[in-house]
């Protein structure tokens, strides 16, 4: 909502500063988003040219002698337009003002030797208009010496709000001004409307055959009008808020628009064919509109109809086939109140952004009808002439006020600050509220027809909170907590975070990605059903709620190889979707490693290159991952079976018990990275942080007891020729289990495929840490355990000990 | 050979062994079984006591200071050897080390702004809560006072899913205000959350993305009230741009989900190019939206508004951490590039808390 301050001036008497203006409008709700103070303008001065001479050494310029009204010696400035001449008076600028339309600051300067002091301007200089054609000419009584700016009327300044969509009564400079004045900072003082008397009936009616889409129409008919150009002064003020003059009748419209938030349409009633008739559109119905655009309509949409078919989509926009121009002698004003939602809803379906739309969806005021059309006939008749018809009215006429029971305590209550009631109510009043006030501590207060948004208690706590001063509300603190505050996260958000640190310690870089992906993508990666897909995403790629967190952190990582970093790791701790409800969200750790990117660094190094990441990178992430969790790592499975998109021999699944699967990690199938159209090396893992169990509540923090042997553990290394299917993981568990008091740990230190061993086996070689707990074992004992260790590595995997 | 001949002559031997071996041999000449020095001991057994009176001092000498010339040289030798060694071992130090994976890995400024917020409000009382990016209409919008149809829902730029079989479509949450529902719902007051998380709209641009982060806080008990509000956000930025002081503006504005409403303005200087002080300067820079939650949406909760009253807050978190560390653009938030990353994001072990500071 932008207007002028003199425009305001019209409807506030005040001696506030523009500046004040600003602050006020600003602190009672009415943002001010930008204020042009014309000071760009200020410099320009009334100045007369005495002399023009022909310059010595340029045909096209002239060596003018400008009496810049200073009092002073004229003086000279050289000067190309062609109509510069004697006697011209124009506008003027020195040396030091800039100058927007050429965007230089002036300097003395010479040209083609001859010393020019400043500039006699043109239109488009000023950037009044695009006029060029020659230096500006002002009739003979333009007053020499003073602002140019004032004497054009140009140095108005021109306010815009940022208004908030709960607030009609400030689409008009009117309302604007109302709350200025209920706020201290002047005096209301718009000049009272009077109904022009018509003579005979309106000759066109109006049918409202959807009267749950229009509430009520005003039509009124003013014969021979003349419509030309409007007055200048409203032209300026149309100019200064960003709209183009186009005709009289035109122009009123749009003037009272932003005058009083009442939105108007004028037809030309020589174009309109029988009587109008407001009704929803016919499916598929056009109408040409006054943007010079075709729109296909639907029921959902209000029209208004004559005998032709379309003539305007009401509350939104204008017909072009009926609409106001030179020609135009009669004339059909219309004032209409109109579903406010579905003025939104026409608008927005059709993409129209106009003033009438921006108003009539706020809601304009019922009671404002026939005013405004009582003061656009005034209007036409004084810009336009002619003779006006009785007003016309179709719909409802009564209004309806809404009345709210207020406790004057809310106020105390919502915001801690101590209004007196007299001064509550006081405000209400300047506002247009009116309180029934009997003295007591619920008065009841009818709301204006012009505050559609005020409803409840609340809302008048904020009418009352906004003028009596937002700042007059002193900061106090919340009501403390007498105790030392407890666990405030949850168990899934201490492990996401603990996920993040702990990838992060391990060389990982934390990367957010879309939500949403290519649908293919998806598809990959075991998404893509219905509910998942976006209706109106916002480019084609960015379609699939994601299933996984992989296909983003592998585009992510292709992105960063494509810029000449191939060596990335990458994770991100964030939500999948499996299904569209609140379970379906999945909380998930995932990384990807890509080039040579493993844990202890990339590239290549003087003390030994770093090798391509695989499988092993991954899995060791993972575990990582769910260690930070709190996951009982010791009790993790590691199975082949990991989801289609991995290598399916160098991909494991992470399980816990037989149902629980807590992720999967490896390397990917050549097809999902072909499909992606990525290149490796590249590893990947994700894991379930919401699926790792609640750890068990337990009633004290005290570690298990801790028994240290007293006698000296040892190692024994074991080699045992297995068939090349049997996993590694199996034989630890065989030799771990024979016996479980002995032997604390199994390490896997070597792994050999040769022909002499067959081409179906393989050697795995343990280092078994044996930990005597009573005494130190004989060599009998050590045989013992041996013996045991090799027979349960035989029992299980069926491995026999290498010769 | 006389005993002090010999004594050269083995002492010579010594000094001009280079080697354990050759220091061995010496010693097997000299004090073997068959040693010189041995031989001549052998000889005192028949010498006559007057002989052996003078001889054995000198020959036992001899040994002594052959025993000890010997032990010296095997000293001095190792000493020697050892030199010799560690000369040959030296290694350039300056041959660079790898960077531990710690101080190559990065935590993500959302991350690391969100456990900055979460330090704060901790600190304050408040919990954390979260809820679904994919909500319904009911909770996006109508249980926030969202009517059907109004122009606010509009403003915010919705991503719908296709309807179901009952017409009902799903959406992107626009903001994270639906937990503030949840929780009432889940809960009963007094209530202090805050909610960070995902939400998304149709926008693009240097300062909007599709998708973003906001944080939501909420306050519910029977006194909660504008004044209780200002001092926590007050407290809030000044804790978490870590300055002494700041000015606020608060204005009246409106939001569908709150009554009396307002919108606040943070006083800074951004004379100083990339860079934002806050405490200083003359600028006002909008930062967040909040205000006393409006009667339906505690009704919605399950709440009755004549005895509950809160107020509520939502700002962005990617906003406030492009203010705070100086991002000029929000779209590479999103873009994973690792020179971005390591540039902005932080390192693993920077927790934030309120005893070390937020940001080191």
């Amino acid at each position: 909502m932008k207007f002028t301050l003199s425009w305001l001036k019209d409807h506030l008497e005040t001696d506030a500063t523009l500046a004040e203006i600003v602050e006020r409008l600003t602190s009672i709700g009415l943002e001010v988003e930008h204020v042009d103070d014309k000071a760009a303008l200020k410099p320009f001065v009334i100045a007369k040219v005495l002399t023009a001479e022909k310059h010595p050494d340029a045909d096209k310029l002239r060596v003018l002698t400008v009496d810049i009204g200073n009092g002073g010696a004229p003086v000279q400035v050289v000067c190309g337009a062609p109509n510069a001449r004697a006697g011209l008076i124009g506008a003027f600028a020195a040396p030091g003002t800039y100058v927007p339309g050429i965007d230089v600051t002036l300097s003395v300067g010479k040209i083609r030797g001859v010393e020019s002091h400043g500039m006699m301007c043109s239109e488009r200089e000023l950037e009044i208009s695009d006029e060029h054609n020659g230096i500006i000419d002002l009739p003979a009584d333009a007053p020499v010496g003073t602002s140019f700016a004032a004497y054009a009327h140009l140095d108005d300044p021109v306010i815009e709000i940022n208004l908030t969509p709960n607030r009609p009564d400030a689409t008009g400079v009117h309302g604007i001004a109302r709350d200025l004045a209920a706020s201290g900072l002047g005096t209301l003082k718009t000049a009272p409307i009077e109904s022009v008397p018509g003579k005979g009936a309106c000759p066109v009616e109006v049918i409202i055959e959807a009267p749950e889409l229009c509430h009520t129409f005003a039509l009124r008919l003013v014969r021979g009008v003349k419509n030309g150009p409007s007055p200048k002064w409203m032209q300026q003020r149309l100019i200064a808020i960003g709209l183009r003059p186009i005709n009289a009748l035109v122009d009123m419209t749009n003037y009272i628009t932003f005058d009083r938030g009442r939105p108007l349409h004028v037809f030309d009633a020589k174009k309109v064919a029988g009587n109008l008739v407001v009704r929803r559109a016919k499916a598929g119905e056009e109408v040409l509109a006054l943007d010079g655009r075709t729109y296909r309509l639907t029921p959902a949409m209000c029209i208004i109809a004559d005998d032709n078919g379309v003539e305007s989509i009401a509350g939104v926009m204008g017909g072009e086939h009926s609409g106001c121009d030179e020609t135009t002698t009669d004339v059909l004003i219309e004032a209409a109140v109109w579903e406010p939602l579905n003025i939104a809803r026409t608008g927005r379906s059709l993409g129209i952004v106009t003033d009438a739309r921006y108003r009539n969806e706020r809601g304009i005021d019922p009671a404002f009808n026939r005013p405004g059309i009582e003061l656009a006939t005034r209007m036409v008749m004084e810009l336009c002439g002619g003779q006006p018809s009785e007003v016309f009215t179709a719909g409802r006429t009564e209004i309806k006020r809404k009345v709210v029971s207020f406790p004057l305590a809310e106020v105390k209550r919502l915001t801690g600050l101590d209004v007196p009631r007299a001064e509550s109510l006081d405000i209400l009043k300047r506002l247009g509220f009116e309180p029934k006030d009997d003295g007591k501590a619920v008065v009841d207060v009818t709301v204006p027809s012009w505050r559609p948004d005020v409803d409840g208690k609340a809302d008048l706590v904020e009418e009352v909170m906004r003028i009596h001063g937002v700042d007059e509300i002193h900061p106090r603190p919340l009501a403390g907590h007498d105790a030392v505050n407890g666990k405030i996260l949850t168990t899934l958000q201490v492990r996401s975070r603990a996920a993040k640190r702990a990838l992060a310690v391990r060389g990982m870089m934390e990367a957010v990605t879309w939500s949403f992906i290519p649908a293919r993508h998806a598809e990959l990666f075991g998404g893509g059903q219905p509910a998942l897909k976006l209706a109106n995403p916002i480019a084609a790629d960015m379609s699939d709620m994601r299933p996984s967190l992989l296909p983003g952190l592998i585009a992510a990582a292709q992105r960063n190889a494509d810029r000449g970093y191939g060596d990335v790791a990458l994770f991100e701790v964030s939500g999948t979707y499996e299904s569209d409800t609140p379970k379906g969200q999945r909380r998930v750790a995932a990384g990807v490693r890509r080039g040579t990117a493993g844990l202890t660094g990339a590239g290549r190094h003087w003390d030994g290159n770093a090798a391509p990441v695989g499988v092993f990178d991954a899995k060791a992430d993972a575990i990582a991952a769910l260690e930070a969790c709190g996951a009982p790592v010791d009790r993790l499975q590691i199975e082949p079976g990991a989801p289609d998109w991995y290598h399916p021999g160098r991909s494991g699944l992470i399980k816990l018990g037989p149902k629980v699967v807590l992720g999967h990690f490896g390397e990917f199938h050549p097809k999902t990275l072909e499909a992606l159209d990525v290149a490796g090396p590249l590893c990947g893992f994700e894991v379930y942080v919401d699926a790792i169990p609640e750890p068990k509540a337990k009633p004290t923090k005290t570690k298990p007891r801790l028994d240290l042997s007293a006698f000296q553990a040892v190692k024994r290394d074991f080699a045992f020729v297995v068939d090349r299917t049997v996993e590694a993981g199996a034989l630890s568990k065989a030799a771990a289990a024979a016996d479980r008091k002995l032997v604390t740990g199994v390490n896997v230190f070597d792994v050999f495929q040769g022909a002499a061993l067959g081409p179906d086996k393989k050697s795995i070689a343990i280092e078994v840490s044996i930990q005597p707990l009573e005494r130190t074992l004989t060599d009998e004992d050590f045989e013992a355990l041996a013996k045991k260790i090799v027979d349960n590595v035989a029992k299980q995997t069926g491995g026999v000990l290498r010769a | 050979m006389d005993t002090g001949t010999l004594e050269s002559s083995i002492l010579a031997d010594i000094a001009a062994s280079g080697d354990e071996a050759a220091i061995e041999a010496v010693r097997v000449a000299a004090l073997g079984k068959k040693g010189s020095v041995s031989e001549l001991l052998k000889t005192l057994g028949a010498m006559t006591p007057e002989q052996r009176q003078t001889q054995g001092p000198a020959i036992n000498g001899l040994k002594t200071r052959v025993t000890e010339a010997l032990a010296a040289r095997k000293t001095e030798l190792k000493d020697a050897a050892i030199t010799a060694r560690l000369a040959a071992e030296t290694v350039d130090v300056t041959l660079p080390v790898r960077a531990s994976p710690a101080e190559r890995g990065r935590i993500h400024p959302i991350s690391q702004v969100i456990d900055e917020i979460t330090a704060i409000f901790g600190d304050l009382g408040f919990a954390i809560a979260e809820g679904p990016d994919i909500e319904t209409d009911y909770y996006n919008f109508t249980a926030l006072n969202f009517p059907e149809g109004h122009p606010a829902r509009e403003m915010h730029d919705t991503f719908f899913f296709q309807p179901d079989e009952t017409g009902e479509r799903k959406v992107l949450r626009t903001h994270t205000s639906p937990v503030q529902i949840r929780t009432m719902e889940a809960s009963s007051p007094p209530i202090r959350i805050v909610i960070p998380g995902k939400t998304y709209r149709q926008d693009s641009d240097a300062t909007h993305s599709p998708m973003f982060h906001q944080v939501e806080g909420l306050v519910v008990d029977r006194t909660a009230n504008v004044a209780n509000m200002k001092w926590v956000l007050e407290e809030f930025c000044k804790a978490f741009f870590e300055v002494s002081q700041v000015k606020m503006r608060f204005r009246p504005s409106f939001f569908p989900f709150t009554e009396p409403s307002l919108e606040v303005d943070i006083q800074c200087d951004r004379s100083r190019p990339g860079e934002v002080r806050f405490g200083e300067g003359s600028d006002w820079m909008e930062i967040l939206g909040c205000g006393m939650v409006h009667p339906n949406v505690l009704r919605a909760g399950g709440l009755d508004p004549d005895e509950y009253q809160g107020f509520a807050w939502g700002m962005g978190i990617d906003r406030i951490a492009m203010l705070k560390y100086g991002m000029p653009d929000l779209r590479p938030f999103f873009d994973a590039d690792v020179r971005w990353l390591a540039h902005y994001g932080f390192r693993p072990l920077d927790m934030p808390t309120l005893f070390g500071g937020l940001s080191s």
